[in-house]
């Protein structure tokens, strides 16, 4: 096998960029996960949006996608975190325990603080 | 190999998927063309695109499977594991090229499974190609929204007292489940722990189950 040194000109593996920017939310927060409306390619899926959960962890600055799947940058990086919801609160008739959860990956603009009007 | 030894009737030589001989999609035909630029272009030779290929496509579920047994065997190891994934996988040589790689534990309170909704995001790099089930529409719709009636179908049947988390893969983490170790295999190795660790178990879809 190759060393990742050989295939630096072709690829940029290491591509999380630790970001100085404090992030919005921290660990315990309650969100809502937000409809913002943006057509193409989004990585909020429509199940979860307008549902409320808590900010499980922050997982780094990351170029945006939506961005970057139509050949831009996505600079500067924005902040993702996951975000746990309860079963029972996506599926009003989820047939499963109390206590099952889901978790999914949300970026920063895409959350309101929980109290906050909904979009 | 040299002898033509192995065990099943040559009727089992029909192809298992249509034949390849199809017009070229759009994509296929722009690869071709880019292909023959770089090469005739001298920017890249055929070897190196080939070497390229083969290393994009090295993924294998072994190598979780060694990371998981290794972490069974090792609590500090582990614990490195559940930090750092990438860089766990690099002590055991392992090269995971994915931007971000999570591992989530399963424990007795809690069984984990992924399932990327949008797609079929996975960690190619390290576990190489997903499972055809997990690129379907019916696990990527189903798995989130009735995950105890998708997994029985598989054959994993989750006590009520205990929790389901279902991992949406959707946006840039990738992630590894490191199941629980079976009752019953104190004795064996790192190597004969690792072979009780199916592909799909490393998704949550299975459980390791100690040789009979």
């Amino acid at each position: 096998m190759r060393s990742k040194h050989e295939y630096g000109k072709y690829s940029n593996p290491e591509r999380v960029i630790m970001s100085e920017t404090t992030p919005s939310y921290a660990v315990g927060d309650r969100v809502r996960i937000l409809d913002i409306g943006k057509p193409g390619h989004v990585r909020t899926p429509t199940y979860v949006r307008h549902k409320i959960g808590t900010i499980e962890r922050f997982c780094g600055m990351f170029e945006n996608p939506e961005d970057k799947a139509y050949g831009r940058w996505g600079l500067p990086p924005i902040p993702l975190y996951r975000v746990q919801l309860k079963q029972g609160d996506i599926w009003p008739d989820y047939d499963g325990g109390p206590g099952d959860v889901l978790e999914i990956e949300i970026y920063d603009h895409w959350l309101a603080p929980a109290g906050e009007a909904t979009r | 190999m040299s002898t033509h030894d192995h065990n099943h009737d040559h009727d089992d030589h029909a192809p298992t998927r249509e034949d390849d001989d199809l017009e070229l999609t759009e994509g296929e035909a722009r690869f071709l063309a880019l292909k023959s630029l770089l090469i005739e272009g001298g920017v890249m030779t055929a070897d190196e695109i080939r070497a390229r290929m083969e290393f994009n496509e090295r993924g294998s579920p072994h190598q979780a499977a060694r990371m998981i047994a290794r972490a069974w065997l090792d609590p500090d190891y582990k614990a490195r594991m559940l930090a750092d994934t990438k860089a766990a996988a690099a002590e055991l040589g392992i090269e995971a090229t994915e931007a971000a790689l999570v591992t989530i534990e399963n424990t007795p309170e809690r069984h984990n499974m992924v399932v990327c909704t949008l797609c079929s995001c996975y960690p190619r790099s390290l576990l190489g190609e997903p499972p055809a089930f997990y690129v379907s529409k019916a696990y990527r719709s189903r798995a989130v929204r009735e995950p105890r009636k998708v997994l029985r179908e598989f054959g994993v049947e989750i006590p009520d007292a205990v929790d389901i988390a279902v991992h949406d893969s959707n946006a840039d983490l990738r992630y590894v489940i490191m199941p629980m170790r079976p009752a019953g295999t104190e004795g064996l190795n790192e190597e004969e722990l690792a072979a009780l660790i199916a592909r799909d178990s490393v998704v949550g879809c299975a459980l390791p189950v100690a040789p009979a």
